[in-house]
């Protein structure tokens, strides 16, 4: 058995674009290279022609309208759209928005603008399974709130929110929602309709498809959501997002799409298998491994563990030849652990032992099983070289040990 | 994160790991640091009566240039005098691991750790000599 490495695990962060994709983006940029915006001449007409089509192929996925799907340059760009673009319309109508502590920065760092301008936001906690509590959000809700934004699947745990519940209570209370389904979008099933979902920021590159390519899902009725657009231009897309489209880009999105929808029910079976597989293989070998969020409510794809006793980087430094991430955030500045990890509860010495498994449509079980080798060597060599190990295999509870920090 | 050469060395062949006993009066020990800031060092010396340095051993809980920063430590100290030892400057650290700005607080960790056990060591001699000097004043009281 053998395997290539580097080995790539890092499939929430971003995806190997599939050939199929690129097959499918390559004539839009040599041979129908027109505007779609140019009405006047078919190379116009054909890159138009290509963009509706595409826009039927993301659409279908989550059971929106064609019409309904706005281009962006990805899913930043989407969520500060959607959130920015919400409370500048709707000011009239209120200036409350409801988030959740989990969310995607993109999504906070949006909130916390508007705070700055005036507006309040609500930041719901999630309990230590990572989802949010239904009747803490209905309490939320006031008559000055005007939109509640959260996320379908986390980037970091997988978590999947009970989104149809949520829509639920947004529509009897007639606040709109607005869910980063980034990491959810044509890996479990949705629909926008059912789900009562009024705005989505998806992105390619999630999918298999190329980077620089998002959408904002923006219900046309029941109700009709409007938008302030947040750049000026030449009122594409509705008027809603200026600039020329990315017609290559925008391609391999619906292609992207297309490829998730068709292959969604059997490539989540078979990913949810690797997982399980994974997870058996690493907790069989090392005590004291811990999944953070839910396993029920979660990516097939996405398993997020803490190593106890082993700090994550050191872990990723031992593990040169797998791409992965970790919670802990020993090479920023701040030496925070991850924020996502914090708010299940999951103390701060075991968000610096995590990492996260991202696995995707080219990970095999060869791979899978390799991973899992060099992850139970890594964490026996680095638990050797641990003082904490070896105060826990004395039997000191370290919760009790009063450390010194030092100058640091 | 680019780690220097010397970084990679020090982690993937760690010198000088393991523990001495604690309650050994010939070793000083450090525990600096704490886990929920993602990095502990422990460090031990172990001391001969002439105060010098003869061994030392690392654990290190953190990332790869705090284990490069204390298994570099346990090679700085051995053969150095207790004075000498406590002379030794984060900075010489940095540089010799070429550590980036962001990871200079592991060498700051490694220098403590090295105080730290020293004092340890300090305050057993300490209190072996008080006890000696008690030993010998309740001979005195009862001769």
């Amino acid at each position: 058995m053998s395997v290539q490495t580097p080995i790539y695990l890092d499939n929430n962060s971003t995806t190997r674009v599939d050939p199929r994709v690129v097959e499918a983006m390559l004539p839009y940029f040599t041979e129908v290279y027109g505007n779609a915006a140019s009405r006047s001449h078919p190379f116009g007409w054909s890159a138009e022609d290509a963009v509706e089509n595409a826009r039927n192929q993301v659409a279908r996925v989550f059971g929106a309208d064609p019409k309904e799907i706005i281009f962006t340059s990805g899913a930043t760009e989407s969520n500060n759209l959607a959130i920015k673009g919400i409370a500048e319309m709707y000011a009239d109508k209120g200036d409350h928005i409801i988030t959740a502590v989990t969310e995607h920065k993109a999504v906070l760092d949006a909130c916390k603008h508007l705070e700055k301008d005036g507006k309040k936001v609500t930041y719901l906690e999630v309990k230590p399974d990572g989802m949010i509590d239904l009747e803490e959000l209905r309490n939320a809700i006031t008559d000055k709130t005007i939109l509640v934004s959260i996320m379908t699947a986390n980037n970091e745990i997988g978590v999947v929110q009970p989104m149809a519940e949520i829509g639920k209570i947004c529509r009897e209370k007639g606040v709109l929602l607005h869910s980063d389904a980034v990491q959810a979008y044509g890996k479990i099933p949705m629909d926008v309709n059912a789900m009562n979902i009024d705005l989505a920021s998806i992105t390619a590159h999630k999918i298999y498809g190329p980077k620089g390519i998002g959408v904002l899902y923006v219900r046309r009725r029941n109700p009709r959501v409007r938008l302030t657009a947040q750049m000026d231009g030449g009122g594409h897309e509705r008027g809603f997002r200026s600039g020329t489209l990315n017609v290559p880009g925008i391609v391999g999105f619906g292609k992207a799409a297309e490829l998730m929808q068709q292959e969604m029910e059997d490539e989540s079976k078979r990913l949810t298998t690797l997982r399980e597989r994974m997870l058996t293989g690493l907790k069989d070998a090392i005590d004291e491994a811990y999944v953070n969020g839910s396993l029920e409510h979660r990516l097939p794809g996405n398993l997020n563990v803490s190593f106890n006793y082993v700090e994550g980087e050191s872990l990723l430094m031992g593990l040169k030849d797998v791409a992965l991430s970790s919670g802990s955030a020993c090479t920023s500045a701040s030496l925070e652990p991850s924020y996502v990890l914090k708010a299940l509860g999951v103390g701060d010495e075991l968000a610096h032992s995590s990492l996260r498994f991202g696995l995707g449509r080219f990970t095999t079980e060869e791979e899978v099983d390799y991973v899992v080798r060099r992850v139970i060597h890594e964490v026996s060599r680095l638990r050797e070289m641990s003082p904490l190990w070896e105060l826990a295999q004395e039997g000191v509870d370290l919760a009790t040990v009063k450390w010194n920090a030092g100058s640091h | 994160m680019p780690y220097s050469d010397k970084v990679i060395d020090h982690y993937e062949n760690p010198r000088n790991v393991g523990s001495f006993d604690k309650n050994d009066p010939e070793v000083g020990t450090g525990i600096v640091g704490a886990p929920e800031c993602g990095d502990v060092m422990k460090l031990q010396l172990k001391i001969n009566a002439q105060g010098v340095i003869e061994d030392a051993k690392f654990k290190t809980f953190g990332c790869g240039s705090a284990i490069a920063s204390s298994s570099l430590a346990t090679e700085m100290v051995k053969g150095r005098t207790l004075e000498e030892a406590m002379q030794i400057k984060n900075t010489e650290i940095v540089q010799e691991l070429a550590l980036p700005p962001v990871k200079i607080h592991c060498s700051v960790l490694a220098e403590d750790a090295i105080k730290a056990a020293i004092q340890d060591y300090q305050q057993k001699q300490g209190a072996k000599l008080l006890q000696n000097a008690d030993v010998s004043a309740t001979e005195t009281v009862v001769a």
